[in-house]
């Protein structure tokens, strides 16, 4: 870790010292913002721990805790509202028992997250599932994908 | 034959629906032996972007000779017999064909921007070049001062297609005014690709389509104002958009479009893509101009507007990518070409996002001032499943509703912004007699809400106490007086908030008490109803329909439901959560909502 973090605070330094592009490429390089990394940066670069956390908590693409193994991404963007995403969002909820303060589970498997339109409007409602972007998505569906989803990675 | 070209949809919405599969299907066919090897020689294979009807994908045109035939829901399996029936033997197969809906579709649109969207490859400069692409920039850098350009785009009538419609030649103008020694010689130019509408898609198709139309528009852009750097600011949430984008600034790099010394003029432009990360607010300029300088998005007073004081204390113009995409096409074509489409005070055409519950969801360019009517009976093709239209929602969480009764109004900015919406950066949204107008305000001020910045006090509290008493009023809740209240405090944070955020936040509501209070009334006496909000809704099973399968009692997931196999079963209202999983299951309409 110690070496990324070398890497990222130097590239850091030599381009034009962006904190965005910093944490996307921290997140990008462990999945999510460890803590750790952060005071590294603060140490590294002299700028205050504060900072970073401030614009990691402002934008909602930074994660600030580890996320489960398979990502499921559901769009509620007006155009998925109007075609029942909520009902998708309940259901996957149920089937993976996670409430609206816990999105991951518990064995760190799947996490559910929500975000405003995907731009695929047209073929609403939208999910996607390890960056593939499924349309014209069904409770039902959604409820088989994440139970193959979960034999996988039981094998 | 000659020549065989197909075209196979690749936007996000065709790669959705298995376009990558099609096209290796297509590749892998076209190679067997069987086929003739001059076939095979004359043969090209191409992605192209989206060309609106996403709802039919995957779409593949196959042109023999330039003569085109297009199909429709497309399947990898299905390529192998118009491979066999059409291509080798001439007949196409008639049943996959698009039909007369795709026409019509088509045939009241004009397509300015989309013109060579889901026509030419996204990721080939050449594909660009070929529909006269670039033309443009070298007809700028062989015969045009910048102040030529300014005044053929003043001239063209073009606004700004980002929301506020301001006009891009006048913005050009005062930019290119600023002395340049006073501000140490640097200028930047923007590219607005951040499209926060959630339920819009209308710039991510445009540069997942063609990306050298924006990357032309921002080199001449920034011709006129004398910048030398540009961004463009993009949501990570499009990565195909950010993936071609990249591809074709490379490519452009390598032909001197853009780089140093541009077509030997001695003019140096540079572009860099900036990701957004996920917030609404930095669609709003001096936020997003924070957000490039790696700061948290929150947007300042206005003015110094960004034109003088911009990004890093320097003069910068900001445009939205459908905007910069008509650059080309205007210079090309000319200023009096483009304002012979539309009305007076708004020229030229605009790209909107028509989902929600239209027969044909998709990407619609029209010229402005069409009326709406035609918008969702000609090209929408009516209302899914012959419901009823109940209203039209344009500009977002900006933006207000329009009712059946005003269907003949001419969607342009002055005529939507008299009646209480606004065009916006072009969603449109259909809902029907299914939809609840208070839920739909709740919907997006619960966006909105959660996307305001925090920075002044009447957006952040402002939006937070609209939303409290729309989710009481919706929870069967409500007081008396409520929808006095929120039209008082809904005027208020329009007046008071800061940036454009919460001065168009409670649009949507004020809009929908304006013309469906009674839907807020009848909350208010504890009924929706178009049956949608949860609170205000009890299940039960009708007997004579239920022929005791289990299906409902198997998907509930409170275990409220009870009986025998073969005997009609019961909900335990006690226990009901009222989640609606068992009325989605139910093949018999045994399941009741009241
Ligand atoms: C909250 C908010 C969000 C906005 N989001 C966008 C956006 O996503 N895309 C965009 O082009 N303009 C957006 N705008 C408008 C921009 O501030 C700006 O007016 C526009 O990019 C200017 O470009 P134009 O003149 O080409 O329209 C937003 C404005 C506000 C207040
Ligand atoms: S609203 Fe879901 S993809 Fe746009």
């Amino acid at each position: 870790m110690e070496k990324t973090l070398q890497k990222l605070a130097k590239d850091f330094r030599e381009n034009e010292g962006n904190i965005i592009s910093l944490l996307q490429e921290t997140q990008e390089a462990f999945g999510y913002i460890p803590e750790e990394a952060v005071y590294f940066f603060s140490r590294e670069l002299d700028i205050p721990a504060s900072r970073f956390f401030g614009v990691s908590t402002f934008y909602a693409q930074f994660y600030l805790k580890p996320r489960g193994k398979n990502i499921i991404t559901a769009c509620c963007g007006t155009a998925c509202h109007v075609k029942g995403a909520e009902r998708l969002i309940n259901g996957a909820k149920r089937e993976l028992s996670l409430t609206d303060e816990n999105n991951t589970t518990n064995d760190n498997k799947f996490t559910l997250e929500q975000v405003a339109c995907v731009g695929a409007c047209s073929i609403a409602p939208v999910v996607i599932i390890n960056k593939k972007v499924y349309g014209k998505m069904s409770a039902d569906k959604l409820t088989k994908e994440i139970k193959t989803l979960r034999q996988d990675s039981n094998e | 034959m000659n020549n065989l070209e197909i075209k196979v949809c690749m936007g996000t919405g065709g790669i959705a629906a298995g376009g990558t599969d099609v096209l290796s299907a297509f590749d892998s066919a076209l190679k067997e032996r069987s086929i003739p090897a001059e076939l095979q020689m004359g043969c090209s294979m191409h992605k192209v972007g989206c060309r609106g009807l996403c709802a039919k994908d995957v779409l593949v045109d196959v042109l023999i000779d330039d003569s085109r035939t297009t199909y429709q829901y497309i399947k990898p399996e299905m390529v192998q017999r118009i491979v066999d029936e059409h291509i080798v033997g001439g007949n196409p197969v008639s049943e996959w064909l698009v039909k007369e809906d795709y026409h019509n579709f088509h045939e009241k649109q004009i397509k300015v921007v989309l013109s060579d969207c889901g026509n030419i490859d996204p990721e080939d400069i050449n594909s660009y070049i070929s529909v006269g692409g670039y033309k443009a920039t070298e007809k700028v850098f062989a015969t045009m001062k910048p102040e030529d350009v300014i005044a053929e785009i003043k001239k063209s009538g073009l606004r700004g297609r980002g929301g506020a419609g301001f006009p891009t030649g006048v913005k050009w103008e005062a930019c290119r005014g600023v002395q340049p020694n006073l501000q140490m010689g640097q200028k930047y130019i923007i590219c607005n690709a951040d499209e926060g509408d959630p339920g819009a898609f209308m710039d991510r198709a445009v540069i997942e389509g063609n990306p050298h139309a924006v990357i032309e528009g921002m080199v001449i852009g920034a011709y006129a104002i004398g910048a030398s750097k540009g961004y463009v600011y993009i949501r990570a949430e499009y990565p195909l958009a950010v993936e071609r984008l990249k591809l074709a600034i490379a490519a452009a790099r390598e032909r001197r479009f853009i780089g140093k010394n541009i077509l030997d003029s001695g003019f140096d432009f540079d572009i860099k893509i900036k990701l957004g990360a996920g917030a609404f607010v930095c669609g709003e300029e001096t936020a997003l101009i924070a957000s490039i300088e790696g700061q948290r998005g929150m947007p300042r007073a206005k003015p110094p507007f960004p034109v003088y004081q911009g990004l890093w204390g320097k003069p910068t113009v900001i445009n939205n990518v459908e905007t910069l995409a008509n650059i080309p096409y205007i210079i090309v074509k000319g200023a009096d070409w483009f304002s012979s489409y539309g009305t007076e005070k708004s020229k030229g055409t605009k790209v909107f996002a028509l989902t929600g519950k239209v027969k044909n969801t998709g990407l619609i360019e029209v010229p402005m001032g069409i009326t709406l009517k035609e918008i969702i009976y000609d090209i929408g093709g009516g209302i899914e499943n012959d419901k009823k239209l109940k209203a039209v929602q344009t500009g977002g969480p900006s933006g207000g509703c329009i009712t059946p009764d005003m269907l003949d109004i001419n969607v342009d900015y002055e005529s939507l912004a008299k009646v209480g919406s606004i065009v916006g950066s072009g969603g449109m949204i259909v809902l029907d007699e299914d939809d609840c107008m208070v839920n739909v305000a709740k919907y997006f001020l619960s966006f909105t809400q959660a996307e305001s910045c925090g920075k002044c006090v009447p957006c952040r509290i402002g939006t937070k106490r609209l939303l409290e008493i729309l989710n009481r009023i919706t929870k069967g809740k409500g007081k008396e007086d409520d929808i006095e209240l929120l039209l008082k405090l809904g005027s208020d944070v329009k007046s008071a908030s800061l940036c454009g955020l919460g001065q168009t936040a409670p649009n949507p509501v004020l809009s929908t008490i304006k013309y469906f209070r009674e839907e807020y009334e009848a909350h208010l006496q504890g009924k929706c109803p178009a049956k949608v909000c949860r609170d205000l809704l009890t299940y039960s099973i009708i007997e004579e329909f239920c022929k005791g399968c289990g299906a409902c009692l198997r998907a509930c997931p409170a275990g409220a439901i009870t009986g025998e196999k073969k005997q009609p079963h019961k909900i335990a209202p006690e226990i009901c959560v009222k989640c609606g999983a068992c009325f989605d299951v139910c093949k018999f309409k045994a399941v009741g909502r009241e």
